[in-house]
């Protein structure tokens, strides 16, 4: 039997501690409060003073209340039965559901070798045409969505939970809304969504403490479907509010900030969450999409910024829309030269067009005389910003393509689009073809 | 001396502070013993008897009270044969043979030899018994891959030896005994092929340092002809993120003319890593007709791999670079990113607790990468030769914002600065490398006075255009309109190139010359036009001609047939040089 210790010297903030021995850096422990137990965490030790960062916070803790180490870092339960959970980030259940424990397994693991890992080779099919067409997502990928408050950022995560072809879907909720919550949950839920999904879910009301495990739960259970040949796709949303709950918990430590009150360590943290995305080769992967909020829109800001160098290209989600402009999928390359012949042509013939189009417009504005070629661009620019753009498509790449193509032959001729002939004359449409002769 | 042994007495983060009984010395090696693992640590702070030392791995599960052991030695790195091709972590740990013992994941407290025992070297004596030897002095050699691998006296003896013995020439494995020499009194040392060299000090072991002044050619016209570096010298990419600094170093990896390559991934992505790991060995160098990895180490400590080994990998990186210098070899050393390295430091200056400086910096950051760019050089080595370590270093500032601490400590102590921009990227121009801004102290391939004239095109070009901006082209004059045309056209046929055209991609330096004089003729001539539309037609088309004649191989038929199209078409409109222009050439043939 482990010792009880019964004496709390110093209360900070979150952090309490207490004179104990035999006690191990990033141990475990409970502390038994009046208003119930809550777990807390090993971060700091001198000589027999022992730190500990409580996970349900400080607030409520006497001074003679009980801290029982339990001899272990934290853990987590990991099975099948997890599917069609919901966990909050100190991994207790959310719903109404037994609680896990059996085969335990540790959080925050090591990094992965990078002489083990391979070239991403897979795309993963969204359904979404500013995705799968233009800035196609991939097996391994790790890609932030890049927003700001008041955007549809979680429900196009919704949806691209709903539709994503991947093995099982695991969401972390960092700091979510509760109806944002709820919103996950009964969307997924009437999706038929719900049997393949974990739920970590850390709402904005929960203790702060809690917002830190999130992704490093979500993480660790992924990891280990991943090791089993499954597919996992890890929603993270809002990982802003994970650097928050880090700046919060650095300030009160009193660490010496670095940049806007962000301890300096934030790319570490933020980069040992996001490198996690991986393909084992001969086993499953691991791709994470996150959300990050801008603060004030302002892609410098420390968090957004720091996430930008460390992942794997980002998208924008601005008006509702998937920006075609600064939305970057890094790793497309890799895979959009097997989907089919014209992708990749047709992916930046379009853009340089929708260029085109922004460029008109801008004179239209300004009050400057239509030409024909503007009038073209326009129409074609209003077309694809409703066809395509807009967040309620939900085609299937093949799809996504043909309608590219209709969309270009809805506007221009066949020698103004700027595309190779070759290609033109295979997969322009029909109609329009004779239509235009 | 007896090794100092200590109890763990706190923990913070990566940080453990020990109860030392015994001696020890600032920046020595200490282990923390957990269980049966022992978990490597560097001394990074000593009050009285206690000291503080970063733990290289993940310090979970440590208590207070677990023994720790310290080796006397400072952090070090194996020199010797076998070091090319290593793919390794920040402290030279082989990654290949730790993923064969450990699978997927870093095991931590897994620390192999990063040089094959078993295998076996031909050596080849260059040294006779009786003959006398100071440190950094070859006595034999072995053939690795296409290079010469020296055999020399270790760095770390100061006295001169004598050869009592030596093999003869056969094969031996890295720890065979292959000579015994003898110091000023008497005293015998046995010498292997293999020695350690405590990475945070410079190998010093040459005659003379000297003024970098040679180019070393990257292959990419805008850094070769206007922003050149020199074998021995130092340059810096900072740039914003997606601005390309990562895909720049890469192909600087592959066509740079040095005879090694170390890259030195310092916190970044692993997948980009990967690409490189993956896609070197197939590639074949063509200078050699090898595989590229052949030529290449790879030190990589990603940015999920632990914090203190990312700012030893640094210094491992070019202390490898400096042993193969000392083989009269030239090195070519890329860190990506140093900014990851400076915050590797912040994180441990933050955890010790010292004032900070700016940004939360310590005060030291400058001395410290002022410190690591000047270890950069080329040098004179004992027996006459010379070799060269070149530095490059990204640095990711945040924001994209130059102005802070990182950039600007870097940009005082470096010889190039390459600043890349967010508007040349986004606008898919490479290199982003801005024209503008950017800045070198080196020669470069073509005199200064005409890549200065060029530059001074785009300058004003660029003025031009943003005055067009306010006033309209139809409010600009004539001349100032093909000023602005000249410089665009620059920018598009000669800073921009192709990355992705086999012929483009890579430049030769007889090639660098040959257009760039040939564009000097344009440049630097004055032109006849009656209108403005006629003028940009003419540049639209001239344009389109030269981007043909980019891709066009070296001095084929098509190369040929291209560029006495060119020279017609500037025939036509061109009327002579101006004055100035004139005088450059002039100055030119007579200096040639």
């Amino acid at each position: 039997m482990r010792k009880v210790y019964s004496r709390i010297e110093s209360i900070t903030g979150n952090v309490i501690t207490v004179i104990a021995d035999g006690v191990r850096y990033g141990e475990l422990a409970v502390v038994s409060t009046r208003y119930g137990e809550s777990l807390a965490e090993v971060i700091r030790m001198r000589h027999s003073e022992v730190s500990l960062q409580v996970y349900a916070g400080g607030r409520g803790i006497s001074t003679g209340d009980e801290v029982r180490f339990l001899g272990h870092p934290m853990r987590v339960s990991f099975s099948d039965n997890l599917m069609g959970r919901l966990f909050n980030g100190s991994g207790r259940p959310r719903d109404n559901g037994p609680a896990l424990t059996e085969n335990l397994i540790e959080i925050g693991g090591p990094s992965v070798n990078p002489a083990k890992r391979i070239i991403p080779r897979n795309m993963i099919r969204t359904g979404i045409p500013m995705i799968d067409l233009f800035n196609t997502l991939v097996e391994s990928q790790k890609l932030p969505i890049f927003s700001v408050s008041g955007e549809p950022y979680n429900q196009l995560l919704a949806r691209i939970a709903m539709q994503a072809e991947v093995d099982l879907i695991i969401l972390g909720g960092i700091g979510l809304k509760y109806d944002d919550y709820l919103y996950f949950r009964d969307t997924l839920e009437e999706g038929g969504a719900l049997s393949r999904t974990v739920f970590f879910v850390h709402t904005a009301s929960d203790p702060i403490v809690e917002a830190l495990m999130v992704p490093d739960i979500s993480l660790a259970v992924a990891e280990r479907f991943g090791l089993k040949g499954k597919r996992v796709l890890v929603l993270l949303t809002d990982m802003t509010n994970f650097a928050d709950a880090m700046k919060e918990i650095a300030i009160t430590q009193e660490q010496v900030p670095s940049n806007r009150g962000y301890p300096g360590d934030l790319y570490s943290q933020l980069a040992s969450r996001y490198e996690k995305a991986v393909d084992f080769e001969g086993a499953g992967s691991i791709t994470i999409l996150g959300v990050t909020t801008m603060p004030g829109d302002d892609v410098t800001h420390p968090v957004p910024d720091n996430t930008g160098y460390i992942t794997e290209g980002q998208y924008y989600l601005r008006n509702g829309r998937i920006e075609p402009f600064g939305s970057l999928s890094r790793l497309k390359q890799q895979v959009n030269d097997r989907t089919r012949d014209d992708h990749r042509a047709l992916m930046d013939g379009m853009i340089k067009l929708y260029a085109s189009y922004k460029e008109s417009l801008e004179k239209k504005a300004m009050g400057f005389r239509m030409s024909d070629w503007d009038n073209k661009l326009l129409r074609y620019g209003e077309t694809f910003e409703r066809e395509m753009m807009d967040l309620s498509v939900n085609i299937p790449i093949e799809r996504a393509l043909d309608l590219g193509w209709e969309i270009l032959a809805d506007s221009f001729n066949k020698e103004e689009t700027g595309l190779r002939t070759e290609l033109i004359e295979r997969f322009w449409p029909k109609e329009a073809a004779e239509a235009s002769t | 001396m007896v090794t100092a042994k200590g109890k763990v007495v706190a923990i913070n983060g990566n940080m453990v502070s020990v109860e030392v009984d015994g001696d020890i010395s600032m920046n020595e090696v200490g282990y923390v013993i957990l269980g049966d693992k022992r978990l490597k640590s560097e001394v990074i702070r000593i009050r009285g008897t206690q000291a503080e030392l970063q733990v290289f791995e993940i310090t979970k599960g440590i208590a207070v009270g677990d023994d720790v052991e310290f080796t006397q030695e400072l952090l070090a790195v194996e020199l010797g044969p076998g070091l090319l091709t290593l793919v390794c972590d920040g402290l030279q740990n082989p990654l290949p043979e730790l993923a064969e013992r450990s699978g997927f994941f870093l095991e931590r407290g897994l620390y192999l030899p990063s040089l094959e025992r078993e295998r076996t070297w031909h050596f080849t004596p260059t040294a006779k018994v009786g003959d006398t030897l100071t440190r950094g002095e070859a006595f034999g050699w072995v053939p690795e891959g296409i290079f010469e691998h020296k055999i020399m006296i270790p760095f770390g003896m100061y006295d001169a030896y004598t050869i009592a013995s030596i093999s003869p020439e056969g094969d031996y494995k890295v720890t065979d005994t292959v000579a015994t020499v003898t110091d000023g009194n008497g005293a015998s040392y046995d010498l292997t092929m293999r020695f350690e060299w405590p990475v945070k000090r410079a190998i010093d072991a040459y005659v003379d340092r000297l003024k970098p002044e040679e180019p070393m050619v990257t292959k990419v016209r805008l850094i070769d002809t206007f922003l050149p570096v020199a074998r021995g010298g130092t340059y810096c990419i900072p740039g914003p993120f997606g601005a390309g600094k990562t895909v720049l170093q890469q192909i600087t990896s592959r066509n740079a003319e040095v005879d090694i390559v170390i890259v030195a991934a310092c916190g970044e992505r692993a997948g980009e890593v990967v690409e490189t790991l993956r896609e070197f060995p197939e590639l074949m160098d063509p200078k050699t007709g090898k595989s590229l990895m052949e030529r290449t180490i790879i030190i990589c400590n990603t940015s999920s791999m632990p914090v203190a080994a990312r700012e030893a990998s640094v210094y491992t990186a070019v202390t490898l670079a400096e042993y193969y210098r000392q083989m009269g070899l030239d090195v070519l050393l890329l860190a990506d990113s140093t900014s990851r390295w400076a915050q590797a430091m912040r994180e441990m200056s933050g955890r010790l607790e010292e004032i900070p400086g700016e940004e939360a910096f310590p005060a030291y950051l400058e001395s410290v990468i002022a410190g690591f760019y000047e270890r950069a050089g080329v040098v004179r080595l004992k027996d006459g030769s010379t070799g060269s370590v070149s530095i490059g270093g990204t640095v990711s500032p945040a924001g994209g914002n130059f102005e802070e601490p990182v950039t600007q400590a870097t940009l005082k102590v470096v010889g190039a600065f390459h600043g890349l921009s967010r508007a040349r990227s986004d606008a898919r121009k490479y290199p982003a490398i801005d024209p503008l801004d950017s800045w070198s102290k080196y020669p470069g391939l073509v005199d200064t006075t005409a890549t200065e004239y060029a530059r001074e095109i785009l300058f004003r070009g660029n003025e031009v255009d943003q005055m067009m901006k306010v006033v309209g082209e139809e409010g600009t004059a004539l001349d100032d309109y093909i000023v602005y045309l000249k410089g665009d056209f620059l920018d598009a046929v000669y800073m921009q190139q192709n990355a992705f055209d086999p012929v483009d991609a890579s430049v030769s330096t007889e090639r660098q010359r040959h257009v760039f004089d040939m564009l000097f003729s344009l440049l630097g001539a004055e032109l006849q036009f009656e209108s403005k539309d006629k003028a940009r037609t003419y540049f639209y088309g001239l344009r389109q001609r030269f981007l043909d004649y980019n891709s066009a191989e070296w001095d084929s038929d098509e190369f040929k047939r291209l560029e006495s199209e060119i020279v017609s078409m500037i025939d036509e409109i061109s009327s002579g040089l101006e004055p100035r222009a004139e005088r450059i050439v002039k100055q030119r043939g007579q200096d040639a």
